[in-house]
């Protein structure tokens, strides 16, 4: 077997490409967490009086609360009041123009290859761009506000669109789902809105990428995807942060609505820092995702490649209200060195006829941890629900390891739900076979592994796909020699 | 072209070549012959480059280079081609990609540019063509789910693809219905000029019908006990391994 420890080898030296920090001048706010800063947030962002009540009910009920211990996770629990809560480049709450931003951070994102430029008009992807706790660069806000379609920072939101915010903001992932929603709505900094209006098909892809730079900070973003009655969004989030022996904490909540009608295909290629081979450093990343298939005939589609984060806590889910409505998981993670992924999905079915879909893909190398938990939940409500399940672990070398829990609640005796597991290792015979078509280790590897993840990554908007899988073979790839 | 000098190998300490002698020279083509367990796919495995053998002893010329110092990526790309008995399945990735991805390493290392997607699907087809591949299996992943036949076809396909100078196909007639094995044969007959070589590895005469080889040599328990003409098949089909057998115990006994 001396092959495989040499593959393996090879695959953990693989260094982290988005780890540099960028020097701007930041504005950051002391380290710790109390009434204080949460005004002081909401001040710095110019919200109105409801949001403030909002937060300050949020921390409330967050200070009664303990951290979630049923994950199968090990990580030391961060001191929530060792983080600074607010972290902005200085002097840069908006810009018009891309020639109005620092060019250090239009120099962050070209490094990260971050389409951030016109020529993005080519490829059809709006952007918006989130650093540490801002968004500093909407793109084609002009484009898309002519077909009435709202995509801002979250911020702008609040600001231009309070009756939008009052109305859905929280009603999906409530401030008291968790422990970590709980926290995010105290203290959320920016993140993205989107908006399109009934019937309007928004005719590019929507795109946020989010970059922890500061030190020492929290981010804490907040997305709200609203899809009107028969209206269509794709929506894509990228992340990554620098190299940093601390851990850092990612606690995101994101909703999505979708009304009658309505689609909404949710993509995220997920990059944070993991943490270097010891397991030093690294993101902590504590996501609720949730949408709501309100009306009938919806359909929220999750597609997620998650390669980063030294600890991830995430479980993209939907409910499935309206009868006909329908959701789909794909989901490729992978975990090496020390990493550990517990990850899957929930879908609540509550009307009739409706369908969901989990396909899930976990990649284990190293000493890491995958794991999968997803929820089934058929309300009694939920006549001829159907769901099909499949959760697929590939495992490379012999240290990792892959745990899938599927639970199934069902209640109500029409429906039909189907649960595929399998567990695979790369086999010392299938890399020989690449080898002698003249495909070094290290290409077989990866080559095998997209093989392994097609099905979810042919879910991905084209141009993220590509992304995607140069981002798998990153991940595999290994300092020959 | 190829010059087997003394190789013996070994695997989990059980030797299994013992001293194996061969040359081969451009244009020709070569049959190995003989009973299960004699050592035929180890030897094209050895040659291959497959680290689960260990070479014990013995040196390996490969168009003047030494090719036991070689990796099997580096083997491949210098032109040797095995087409495995049992060929291996890579699920979810289609031979389209997989051949691109190969063609590609191929091509950089004899400095040329990788082709575009247009010429590749053109190439791709001439080949299929040649080797009357299906074109459904080409969207399908490598060997997924592929009839014993439609593994043995694909291999064929790789080899039109890759045009080495050495191919070694092990065993692909076996499980093969008649049409089947005119198919390939008819592929390898089709992909043989001048300038390069195969070795044919079977254990029926029946492939030598169709693939006329210049030289058959026999080989039992880790050598090559008998080398002849195309004649010697048609001996051996009557008298069967029996004979040879006796004959090479009682020369190793001595
Ligand atoms: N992977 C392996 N592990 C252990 N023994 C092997 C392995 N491969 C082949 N052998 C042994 O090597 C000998 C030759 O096998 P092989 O080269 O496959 O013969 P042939 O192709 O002529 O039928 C047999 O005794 C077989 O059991
Ligand atoms: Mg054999």
């Amino acid at each position: 077997m001396g092959k495989d420890d040499k593959i393996i080898k090879e695959i953990q030296e693989k260094k982290y490409e988005a780890g540099f920090t960028t020097d701007i001048e930041m504005d950051v706010f002391p380290i710790g967490l109390n009434e204080d800063v949460i005004r002081a947030i909401s001040k710095k962002k110019e919200e109105p009086e409801f949001m403030l009540e909002f937060r300050l009910k949020a921390f409330e009920y967050w200070k009664t609360q303990k951290e979630p211990e049923w994950a199968l996770l090990n990580y030391e629990k961060p001191n929530f009041q060792d983080i600074s809560y607010f972290a902005s480049p200085k002097n840069t709450p908006k810009y018009n123009s891309l020639d109005e931003v620092d060019p250090e951070i239009i120099d962050t994102f070209n490094k990260l290859g971050i389409p951030l430029n016109e020529q993005k008009a080519l490829s059809g992807v709006a952007v918006d761009v989130v650093m540490d706790s801002v968004s500093v660069h909407t793109t084609f806000q002009k484009t898309l506000g002519d077909l009435g379609i709202i995509f801002c920072s979250i911020s702008e939101a609040i600001r231009e669109h309070p009756d939008l915010i009052k109305k859905y903001l929280a009603t999906v992932v409530p401030s008291r789902d968790n422990f970590y929603s709980a926290l995010n709505s105290a203290v959320f900094t920016d993140g993205s809105f989107a908006y399109i209006p009934k019937g309007v098909r928004c005719p590019m892809e929507l795109s946020t990428y989010f970059r922890i730079n500061q030190a020492n900070t929290g981010q804490f973003e907040r997305t709200l995807v609203i899809a009107d009655e028969g209206s269509y969004v794709s929506y894509l989030e990228g992340c990554t942060a620098p190299q940093r022996d601390e851990n850092q904490l990612h606690a995101a909540v994101v909703e999505l609505i979708a009304m009658k009608n309505a689609e909404i295909k949710y993509s995220t290629v997920q990059n944070w820092y993991p943490g270097n081979k010891e397991g030093l450093g690294g993101i902590y990343n504590f996501v609720t995702k949730r949408g709501i298939c309100k009306g009938d005939n919806s359909k929220i589609s999750w597609t997620q490649v998650e390669t980063g984060s030294a600890v991830t806590w995430k479980y993209p889910s939907t409910i499935l209200k309206g009868n006909h409505s329908s959701s789909e998981f794909y989901s490729v993670a992978v975990t090496n060195n020390h990493q550990q992924a517990d990850t899957g999905t929930k879908m609540v079915h509550v009307g009739r006829n409706t369908k969901s879909t989990i396909i899930s893909k976990g990649i284990s190398l190293g000493k890491s941890n995958n794991t999968y938990r997803g929820l089934v939940d058929i309300k009694k409500s939920a006549s001829n629900a159907r769901n099909y399940s499949q959760c697929d672990s590939l495992l490379i070398g012999s240290e990792c390891g892959a745990h899938t829990f599927p639970y199934i609640d069902v209640d109500n005796s029409t429906a039909i739900v189907e649960h595929e597991a399998t567990t695979s290792k790369i086999a010392e015979d299938q890399i020989f076979y690449c080898n002698q078509r003249g495909l070094d280790t290290e290409n077989a590897v990866s080559l095998i592994v997209n093989g392994f993840a097609k099905e979810v990554l042919s879910k991905l908007p084209m141009e993220f796909a590509t992304e995607a899988k140069k981002l798998l073979s990153l991940t595999l790839e290994g300092s020959v020699g | 072209m190829l010059q087997i000098i003394d190789l013996k190998a070994e695997i989990n300490g059980k030797e299994i070549l013992k001293g194996i002698n061969l040359e081969i020279k451009p244009g020709e083509v070569h049959a190995i012959m003989g009973p299960n367990g004699s050592g035929k796919s180890t030897l094209a495995s050895v040659l291959a480059g497959r680290d689960i053998f260990n070479v014990t002893g013995g040196k390996v010329i490969f168009k003047g280079k030494n090719l036991l110092d070689l990796l099997p990526e580096e083997r491949s790309r210098e032109g040797i081609f095995l087409a495995f008995q049992y060929p291996v399945e890579i699920p979810g990735v289609s031979i389209t990609n997989f051949m691109r991805a190969a063609l590609d390493q191929h091509r950089i290392h004899r400095g040329l540019k990788p082709m575009s997607a247009m010429e590749f699907l053109k190439y791709m087809k001439e080949k299929k063509a040649l080797v009357e591949m299906d074109a459904k299996l080409e969207g399908r992943a490598v060997n997924e789910g592929f009839s014993g036949g439609e593994k043995k076809k694909n291999e064929v396909f790789q080899m039109a693809m890759l045009e080495p100078d050495l191919a070694i196909l092990d065993e692909t007639d076996s499980g093969l219905d008649i049409d089947a094995l005119k198919v390939v044969a008819n592929g390898v007959n089709k992909l043989k000029t001048k300038d390069n070589a195969s070795i044919v590895i079977t254990h029926y005469q029946r492939l030598l019908d169709f693939i006329v080889p210049d030289f058959i040599h026999i080989l039992y328990d880790g050598r090559i006990v008998k080398t002849g003409g195309k004649e010697l098949a048609l001996e051996l089909e009557k008298s069967g391994y029996d004979e040879i057998k006796l004959e090479a115990d009682r020369l190793i006994k001595n």
